[in-house]
């Protein structure tokens, strides 16, 4: 009795979170003249793949954007933050300590109360408008977290390795490269996991700093689904191409993935 | 020596690059706040606008100025939203750890389902939500799978409000509020054997909910009432929000489920504990600290929600309007940076009210250890 209580609940639940998936596939899969309240719920009969079409078309400049910011970012900002972590880690001089605190207060401000002036500062530097300019905005305001999750990657490395390595002759850089970067590809995977989802997904820099030449995916597919009359099964189309990177990423990562979402969490 | 230098110019680039980003612009941001940028269109968007100086005005214009009355259904709607937002996540999220916590078959399988809108953005769960939320929509057309009729609860569209109250009275609910929250951290104290806390609450409760009552309720922020309420549009939107984010509160309540262990459980169980009891007295205490983290991390992200709003309602439609879609409107639409500006230390605000007393918290833990 208990048990089918329990999977009964479960199986709810489960359903409570994977009908809207269903309804988005049924509806990009039907022809626009089709989608009607009395068959919302029905797939169609032959599935209608010309949306898909249609979508990648009117989306895949925005898609190309999104790649290349997000990949650009990511990886720009996983090697500022092994190396903030590193000097903070390993490093210390007086008074890191305030300034590592200081950085971290970044992640929590809202961004809103940053965005008049980045928005002034970026036209002056004439980087509005740009996908670079909005490369390098993730960048510096990832670098709190990025440092946080490699500074105590790196505090739990043992400082006789370095010490050893020091006795070997090597410098600053040379322990970096010889003994720090071959033990960090743990929190590189995190970093670079809650990094690409954290850029992919991002909306309120991107609405408010590119020019549609240089938009990402969310921005276009939140504008298209905005318009009036809107033709719906173009944004579930577009909706699943704005998904689908961070969703493989969840399902083949997924273990790295949570764990950056606790990372994260300190954060918030 | 060569390599300490070395340590402190490689980390010289990231504390300019946060200095300027983070500090330099929220004080550049507190600035514009306080003059009159926008007032004057040609100014608005001149290369090198004359800003003058006007302290508190747009503030004051915010929160009892004429025209700024979808301002304060904003703060309204944000203030509605944290609440329904983070009870629905936390509650659900709590339940589904302990289903899974329980089910012997299927863990991985059910775990990876709740857990999949958060690799999603919030531009994407809103679509996909605002076309489910039609007014002929997939929910409302749900019960004819059924065989029942369909729902005709508009949802987004809706204009309708509850829990209707006069902005004049704001202050004094306020103060009621935060009365009654300082009376329950001075009882706490209290039953911790901490008297100069206790005291203290105490003390700062009593004042505050006397001057609740002696001048909170003749204080009056604007001349003739004005009715805010919770606006039921949000609805829609609290449930994509809590669709989205309920299995991140599972996967932290998950992690403290499985952190408690089995001996203590057993031997309450062995003392004769009923299932109700272990619930009440070890594991949800053990949960505690995990629910507040859980309440920081979901309060933030209420606090300056946006993209889910954008992307389910749009930003012309008021009734869903939230501080950080009025302050974007105002700023990027209307060309009213001042304003704008000062929204957003409002936020800031806030957010460092919720924010500032937990890391403290958590930095003297991790000092003492």
């Amino acid at each position: 009795m208990g048990r089918a209580l329990l999977y009964g609940f479960l199986l709810l639940m489960a359903g409570f979170f994977l009908l809207p998936v269903y309804l988005v596939v049924l509806t990009a899969l039907k022809e626009p003249a089709r989608i009607t309240l009395e068959t919302v719920w029905q797939w169609p009969h032959p599935p209608y793949w010309e949306s898909f079409r249609t979508a990648w078309e009117a989306f895949r400049p925005k898609f190309q954007n999104s790649v290349i910011l997000a990949v650009s970012a990511t990886l720009l900002s996983a090697l500022v933050g092994s190396l903030n972590g590193y000097v903070l880690a390993k490093w210390p001089f007086r008074g890191s300590g305030l300034l590592f605190a200081l950085i971290l207060f970044g992640m929590f401000i809202p961004y809103q109360s940053v965005l008049i002036p980045l928005f002034q500062f970026m036209k002056s530097i004439g980087l509005y408008g740009s996908l670079f300019g909005l490369v390098l905005v993730h960048v510096v305001y990832g670098i709190p977290i990025v440092t946080l999750i490699f500074r105590n990657y790196y505090s739990e490395i043992p400082d006789e390795l370095l010490e050893a390595a020091r006795i070997d002759g090597a410098g600053f850089f040379g322990i970096f490269r010889h003994v720090i970067l071959p033990l960090s590809v743990p929190a590189f995977v995190v970093v670079a996991i809650w990094q690409f989802t954290q850029i992919w997904n991002e909306f309120l820099f991107a609405v408010t700093l590119t020019r549609p030449e240089s938009q990402p995916i969310t921005v276009a597919l939140a504008q298209l689904a905005g318009g009036e009359a809107v033709k719906w099964n173009l944004p579930m189309a577009g909706a699943i191409l704005a998904a689908l990177p961070t969703l493989l990423v969840y399902i083949l990562l997924g273990r790295y993935f949570l764990r950056g979402l606790l990372a994260g969490s300190v954060k918030g | 020596m060569r390599d300490r230098i070395l340590a402190f110019l490689v980390l010289l680039p990231s504390v300019l690059a946060v200095g300027v980003f983070v500090y330099g612009f929220i004080g550049q941001n507190l600035w514009v706040s306080l003059t009159d940028w926008g007032k004057d269109p040609a100014q608005a968007l001149a290369l090198r606008p004359e800003l003058r100086f006007v302290g508190l005005e747009n503030y004051r214009e915010l929160f009892t100025g004429f025209v700024d009355v979808r301002f304060r259904q904003s703060v309204v709607n944000l203030i509605f939203f944290t609440l329904f937002f983070m009870a629905g996540s936390l509650g659900l999220g709590l339940l589904l750890a302990l289903a899974v916590d329980k089910a012997p078959r299927g863990e991985g399988f059910f775990r990876t389902v709740f857990l999949f809108p958060m690799a999603l953005s919030f531009v994407v769960t809103g679509t996909i939500w605002r076309w489910l939320l039609q007014p002929q929509g997939g929910v409302n057309a749900l019960p004819t799978l059924f065989g029942l009729p369909p729902l005709s609860f508009p949802w987004l569209a809706t204009r309708e409000q509850v829990l209707a109250f006069d902005w004049n009275r704001l202050p004094f609910y306020t103060a009621f509020v935060v009365g009654l929250v300082l009376l329950y951290v001075a009882y706490t104290a209290h039953r911790e054997g901490e008297k100069r806390r206790a005291f203290w609450g105490l003390a700062s409760a009593g004042v505050l909910l006397l001057w609740a009552f002696a001048f909170g309720r003749g204080l009056k922020l604007l001349p003739y009432p004005e009715v805010h309420g919770f606006s039921l549009a949000l609805v829609g939107v609290i449930l994509a929000a809590v669709w989205q984010m309920s299995g991140y509160t599972m996967a932290l309540y998950l992690a403290g489920l499985r952190g408690i262990p089995v001996e203590v459980l057993e031997a309450a169980r062995v003392d004769g504990a009923s299932e109700w009891q272990l619930f009440r007295r070890i594991i949800f205490p053990m949960l505690a600290p995990i629910t507040l983290s859980a309440m920081i991390v979901l309060g933030h992200i209420a606090l300056k929600i946006f993209d889910l709003v954008f992307a389910m309602a749009g930003l012309d439609y008021a009734p869903t309007d939230v501080p950080a879609i009025y302050m974007y409107l105002l700023a990027f639409r209307g060309n009213q940076f001042a304003k704008g500006a000062a929204i957003g230390i409002l936020l800031l605000l806030l957010v460092a009210v919720v924010v500032v007393p937990y890391l403290a918290t958590q930095l003297r833990k991790e000092v003492r250890r």
